[in-house]
Formats: structure tokens, sequence, C-alpha cells
């Protein structure tokens, strides 16, 4: 792979730090006067997630990480793997709970999201922002009850759970924020 | 798209072009003459941190030419004429400097006052930021004191294997070889910047390894230390001056040891500027200088998070 100096480091960019790939969020250009340039950086661990920051003389270099977001489209769990296919090739990809991480409780099949691939393996799954699922479980709704605040706990087709509006039923379909988890309203389709 | 617009809004604008006279109406008001020197040269700094952007300036058949990192060449050849009292408000250039406080072309304000040491000239650098921004608070510190009181450490004293040891702890590996100024500007920069005070602080006394045009002198411990200052705008360094070297054989070997430095980086060796070297053999006025960024300045005072929302057209609108 090659390999990409600190003035190219832009945020996004995939590089190999100890072993691991990591995703470049911010890269700040520091000099003092008469002094050395350096470069701090902050980085996010592709595998562990975790945040970390590294400071770098200007002009290190660190090699290209093997990494490819592609979008692909969620098929089935077999128990052990999550498979994933790519709606180009028909290529099929097995993910592992670990790679699947938080993304499963928004998942339903046939759904769309972005598999993350490492060495051509899935690294990570991101969910499309916003999903619309049915509510499986949750407190019978109290008609009328649409203009004051208060929100109930409400189980969804995936196995999420998340705060809902009074008013809502099981059977009814919202749509809601991956990222933040939070409500958005009623979904308009389905 | 959207891309031909200026970084700045209109406001910043104005306030940009009602700093830039309030800095001349500042010098004009103290007898200091406004000089414009030339940007574009034959040669430039040695300085084994600073690189001068190199072009080919057709005349009679081809030659190099450097666009200046600083007017301060030509201002002390001006000072050595006699020019007395002088200050300088136009643009630098410095190769490969772009980020959020760097621009590679920027605006910079230097002055020199004959006769003053750099106490002095760092009690009006006070009053010129006073004026701009009422009410800041101004701190003074020795570099040593700061070391002190964050790291423990004497600056001055401490050996470069235990420099090399805390600045492999708060930078990375990569220190583990690197010189004591090099240690020295990383601690600096990661550990003590960030816990300046907020408003102007004067830092002074720098290390000897980091006397750069300054002269040095050895303090009442034994210390070897430079007479070079630096200012900080709410943790951001604006300006950096010097009680300015006047002996041009002490110059002549920093110019050496920086040459020498650049050929270890693997960097272009930059030829000696023989004129400023002449100018100091006819005799530089004891002085003080001190250059400050005009836009980092602009930052402060609008409390710009970046040089792009302070400059009509930073390097990536350019």
């Amino acid at each position: 792979m090659a390999n990409f100096s600190t003035n190219e480091f832009r945020p996004g960019l995939k590089v190999m730090l100890d072993g691991d790939p990591c995703s470049i969020l911010e890269n700040d250009y520091v000099k003092p006067g008469k002094g050395q340039a350096f470069n701090r950086v902050k980085l996010r661990n592709l595998k562990t997630a975790r945040v970390l920051e590294k400071t770098f003389k200007s002009g290190e270099t660190l090699e290209a990480a093997d990494v490819m977001d592609t979008e692909m489209q969620y098929l089935y769990n077999d128990g052990d793997f999550w498979c994933f296919m790519e709606p180009d090739t028909f290529e099929q990809h097995q993910a592992t709970e670990n790679a699947v991480g938080d993304a499963l409780q928004w998942l339903s099949e046939q759904d769309m999201c972005v598999v993350t691939l490492y060495n051509g393996a899935p690294l990570s799954v991101t969910p499309p922002n916003h999903v619309e699922l049915a509510i499986v479980e949750t407190d019978p709704g109290l008609r009328g009850d649409t203009a004051q605040g208060g929100n109930k706990p409400a189980k969804l087709s995936t196995g999420a759970v998340v705060k809902v509006p009074l008013f809502l039923d099981e059977g009814d379909v919202i749509r809601v924020d991956t990222r933040t988890g939070e409500y958005q309203g009623r979904a308009t389709t389905k | 798209m959207n891309d031909w617009q200026p970084g700045t809004t209109l406001d910043s604008l104005r306030q940009r072009g009602r700093i830039l006279s309030e800095l001349r109406s500042f010098f004009q008001q103290r007898n200091v003459l406004e000089v414009d020197v030339p940007v574009l040269a034959t040669t430039s700094v040695t300085d084994r941190n600073i690189d001068s952007i190199a072009t080919l300036v057709g005349s009679c058949g081809e030659s190099a030419g450097f666009l200046q990192t600083s007017p301060e060449y030509f201002m002390k050849r001006l000072l050595a004429a006699g020019s007395g009292d002088i200050f300088c408000l136009g643009k630098a250039f410095r190769h490969g400097e772009a980020g959020i406080r760097h621009n590679p072309e920027f605006t910079l304000l230097e002055w020199y006052r004959c006769g003053w040491d750099e106490h002095q000239l760092m009690a009006e650098l006070g009053e010129l930021i006073s004026e701009l921004i009422p009410a800041v608070s101004i701190e003074k510190h020795r570099y040593a004191d700061l070391f002190i009181e964050h790291l423990e450490l004497d600056p001055h004293q401490a050996d470069l294997a235990s420099l090399q040891e805390i600045a492999v702890k708060h930078g990375s590996d990569a220190w583990s070889n690197e010189s004591r100024a090099n240690c020295l500007d990383l601690l600096f920069s990661l550990v003590i910047e960030p816990r300046l005070a907020d408003g102007l602080v004067l830092v002074y006394d720098y290390p000897a390894c980091q006397a750069a045009l300054s002269r040095c002198y050895v303090d009442s411990q034994e210390r070897s230390v430079s007479r070079r200052f630096e200012a900080f705008l709410n943790r951001v360094e604006l300006a950096n001056g010097y009680f300015e070297l006047t002996d041009g054989q002490e110059q002549l070997n920093r110019f050496y040891m920086d040459q020498q430095a650049r050929k270890i980086a693997g960097k272009p060796l930059m030829a000696i500027d023989q004129n400023l070297l002449a100018a100091l053999e006819s005799g530089l006025p004891e002085c003080s200088g001190v250059a400050l960024g005009v836009d980092r300045l602009l930052m402060q005072i609008e409390g710009a998070a970046c040089l792009d929302k302070v400059m009509p057209f930073s390097w990536g609108r350019c």
C-alpha cells in the first residue's frame, strides 16, 4: 500500500497505526515560529472505535490502510454471522457480531447499509442514518394525547428500544435517527 | 460552486482595514517611519526550520529569487544605513506552512526601536495590543519559570537525554533523537502553551539554543540565556522579538550552524546574505525588533477559530 505524509492527512483518510486501521478525524499543523513543525492528529481506531491523539513530526508517513466503505444489502443472520451482499456483483460477505456491533439493533433484512471492508473482510457496519421500523412492544397508546410532552419506551422489530410519544401503539411504524437513537416521527411510507 | 467567495465576512474585511490603519497610526504618532522593503530577493534566511519559496526571476537570463520570510534583513540594512526607528507592514511568505493558524502568505508587522532593549520593546508591544483590545490582561514570564512551573524542569540546565525522555512521553518516539531546541519547542507547544493565561503573555529569556538572531548572555546562575522573547495572545503565538545581535562575526557563525543543520536535515542549502553581514560590519545600532502576525491578531480580536475566517482569501481559496 501507499504511504501518506502528514501534509496529506485529511479527515476520512484511512491509515495504519500500531497495526490497526484508523480513520483520521483531525490534523492540526503546529509550528512554533522558529521551531520544527509537527502535526497533532486525532484518529479513530476502526477496530475498537476509540479516538486517540498522536503527535507526528511534519513529513512523517503512515501506511495507507486497505479499508473501503462499500454499500451493501443486509441479507440474513445465520446464527453466527451476518450476511451482506454487494448489489452490483452479488458478492457476499460474512460479518462477525463484533463487526456488526451496534448496527445490529437497526438492521432489517433487505436494508442497504455501509460495510467497511478491511483487507477484504467486514470490519464495521454503518446502518442508514434513518430507518423506519414497526413497534412490537409498548404500553397502550393514550388516545388524544398528541400535544402533551412525555414519552415511553417502545421495542422495535429489530430489537432496538427507543423513546416514543405516548399516543403510539404496537404496530405503528416510526422513523428513527440511528446516529442518536431518537424518534423522528411516524413513518410516511410503508 | 461558491469557491470564488472570500473566507471573511464583510464585517471582518472592514475590521481588517480598520486594524491596518490603527497599526499605522500607532507608529506614526510615535515617529516610527514606515518602510516598504522588497519581498523578492536573491537570497533569503538560512533558518533551519523556516523554508523560503523559491522562484525564477528573468531579466538578463533567469536567476533564482526567493520570497522573503520576513522583512528583517532589509530592515536591518536600513537601520545600519541610519534610518532610525522603522516599521514595516507587509507580506511575508513561508514554504510549506498551511493550517488553522498558518498560511504560506501572511501579513507581518515588524518594527525596530534604536537604543531599546527587549523589555522596553515588550512594554511597547503591550501598549499596542492594549490600544486594539482595551482592558487586555498582560502577563510576563521567564521561559525557565514556565518550564519549572508546568514541567518541573530547568530548560537551560536539564541534560539532553532527560529532555528527550519527556518529549517522547508527551509527543511520540520520533523525539527520542531530537535536538535540545526541538524537544523544548515540542514541550512548550504541547504542555505550556495550552496552560498560558488569557490575554497577552510575554515570555522572555529563551534558551541560548533558540537564540536565532538575538544576543545571548550568561545569567546569575551561570545559565546561557538568549535575549529573545515571544508574545502569546489567548495561547496563540503572536510575535517574536529580540534584543538584536549586532556582532557580524557571531552572526556569521550562526549562519554556518544553520547551514550545517539544513545539510543534516537534507534541506536545500541557502546562501548567506552577504549584504546583511556587510551591514552588521559597518555597524548596526543597538536596537530591539519584533515581528507580529497580523492575521493571527485579527483571529484573536474576532474570536475566529481559523485564519481562513479573517483572511479575504486563504491559500485554500487562491
